[in-house]
């Protein structure tokens, strides 16, 4: 077992409730011949955000898929919650695919309010709730709004709270900014790293954004190139610091960065 | 310039080409035949002006015919496509067949059609059904399939059920495709009721043609094209303002 880090306050009353840790013992995934994952070890307490960086096709987002119950592994053993059942896993874990997948027929507040209404909610009462959201995350206003008619970044906020309205302890996500510009994709970070001081969850989140990983998460593992391996794992480095241009360019942070950067060019090879 | 002014330019270029070559007596000098047999534009319009409450009651025949037609050709192709879709079995079986089925003349089970069921609407029905339910099926299929595995995985990580992933996101995902293959069905089920009725009819247009065919009413022949090509495209313009209205989104 890695050493425990201390964890921020806020998030401390959120483990207490939510129950939302993960648990992966030797877990490896083939595709037929092709083994993408090779026994990957990983155990994240609930309520802490873990980043999974790594080079392109090393099975980051296989890895996401068999945490959400969206696949069985190969071998070892997964567990969300203590449940290692597939519909379990599924019934605990939120999943937000790569691109924001908005549903084009639908209004920006009825695509966040998806999860909802499949849980049975009457339409109203759904969009009441999801409304509630859009006023806390800065998209109040944009309720009515057609998907198209959203920038990018307004785009990955509604496809976010689609997902953390679920109500799941476990948030999954796929790369969520990496389509945005860089600006776009820093504000983002801050408000994502906003959303989880105000409603914490455990969070994977994969990303091949270094810095981004580091900002957001309280640990991050670094995967080596097919077949994907644990090749190391940084601690936090800055855990969502409200000025993250303060916080990224830290001596402290840079140094992390470059650690894991270090960690990534190993693997890569 | 409007969408619409071009084509109707090359329309009138082409109806005075025909005018001139039907009136200047050239077209039937060409063909070897009399002029009665060689109508120009002008003496269809007469024709058209003159039958026109005949025309209109065949129209209506035919209308229903097709109507009926392409309503039971949406209920058959899109109920198989979605059948097709959920069970892979299905699909593996059926569709070899449904393509198959399609390289079966129509002018070969009409008659047949016509044994089995009568001279009334039935065999109308079912002829032009099976012509039109072909664009339909593949188009509501390949909708189905069009839907991202990454939007199933999201919809399934959001609680939906089977039902819910179809309702909310395969259904809207097919319907532009439906739309497509009912444009096609529009535009081809005039030519299934006219083959239904030359197999066994005693209205429609399709047995008005047929009747004057044997009577050399060739200018009447024209006018009654005129109107299946006029109920074809009518046709076609309300399936368009339909897809305008649901398929908003696009």
């Amino acid at each position: 077992m890695k050493p425990q880090i201390a964890e921020p306050d806020q998030i401390s009353s959120a483990r207490e409730q939510s129950g939302g840790e993960l648990s992966l013992r030797g877990v490896s995934h083939s595709y037929g011949e092709l083994v993408s994952l090779d026994r990957i070890d990983l155990e994240v307490s609930a309520g802490r955000v873990v980043g999974l960086v790594g080079p392109s096709g090393c099975g980051k987002s296989t890895l996401l898929e068999l945490i959400c119950g969206l696949r069985e592994p190969s071998g070892g053993a997964i567990s969300v919650a203590g449940s290692s059942d597939a519909r379990e896993r599924l019934a605990r874990c939120a999943y937000m695919p790569q691109r924001d997948l908005l549903l084009p027929w639908y209004s920006a507040i009825d695509n966040a309010a998806l999860a909802l209404r499949n849980q049975g909610m009457r339409r109203e009462a759904a969009r009441t709730a999801a409304r509630d959201l859009f006023e806390r995350f800065g998209l109040g206003g944009f309720e009515t709004s057609r998907p198209a008619e959203l920038s990018g970044g307004m785009r990955q906020r509604v496809a976010f709270l689609r997902t953390l309205i679920a109500g799941k302890p476990v948030l999954a996500l796929d790369e969520p900014f990496a389509a945005l510009d860089a600006i776009t994709r820093a504000e983002m970070q801050e408000w994502l790293a906003t959303a989880l001081r105000t409603d914490p969850r455990t969070v994977v989140l994969v990303t091949h954004d270094v810095e981004e990983a580091l900002y957001l998460c309280d640990r991050v593992a670094v995967l080596s190139s097919r077949p994907g391996r644990i090749v190391a794992e940084l601690g936090a480095a800055a855990r969502r610091a409200e000025d993250r241009d303060a916080a990224v360019t830290d001596p402290a942070f840079v140094a992390a960065r470059e650690e894991a950067l270090r960690a990534l060019r190993e693997g890569s090879r | 310039m409007k969408r619409w002014a071009l084509p109707a330019l090359l329309l009138a270029a082409l109806l005075s080409l025909w005018q001139i070559a039907a009136s200047t007596g050239a077209l039937e000098n060409a063909l070897n035949l009399q002029s009665f047999l060689v109508p120009s534009p002008a003496e269809v319009a007469e024709s058209l002006w003159d039958n026109r409450s005949l025309l209109a009651e065949n129209a209506w025949v035919t209308l229903r015919e097709m109507f009926f037609g392409i309503l039971a050709a949406i209920i058959v192709g899109v109920g198989f496509a979605v059948l097709m879709h959920r069970w892979r079995v299905m699909r593996d079986a059926a569709y070899p067949l449904i393509v198959a089925s399609q390289t079966i003349p129509i002018v070969v089970i009409s008659p047949i059609l016509v044994t089995w069921f009568g001279y009334g609407i039935t065999p109308k029905v079912v002829i032009i059904a099976l012509v039109c339910f072909f664009p339909l099926t593949i188009n509501a299929l390949d909708g189905l399939r069009a839907v991202e595995p990454e939007a199933v995985k999201m919809m399934r990580s959001l609680d939906a059920s089977r039902w819910q992933l179809f309702r909310r996101v395969e259904a809207p995902t097919a319907l532009p495709h439906v739309f497509t293959g009912a444009k096609i069905a529009v535009v081809i089920a005039p030519i299934g009721a006219v083959f239904a009725e030359w197999a066994g009819s005693s209205a429609g247009l399709g047995h008005l043609i047929q009747s004057d065919t044997a009577n050399f009413e060739v200018a009447r022949q024209f006018a009654t094209v005129a109107v299946l090509s006029g109920m074809a495209l009518a046709l076609m313009g309300l399936t368009v303002l339909a897809e305008r209205r649901v398929v908003g989104w696009r």
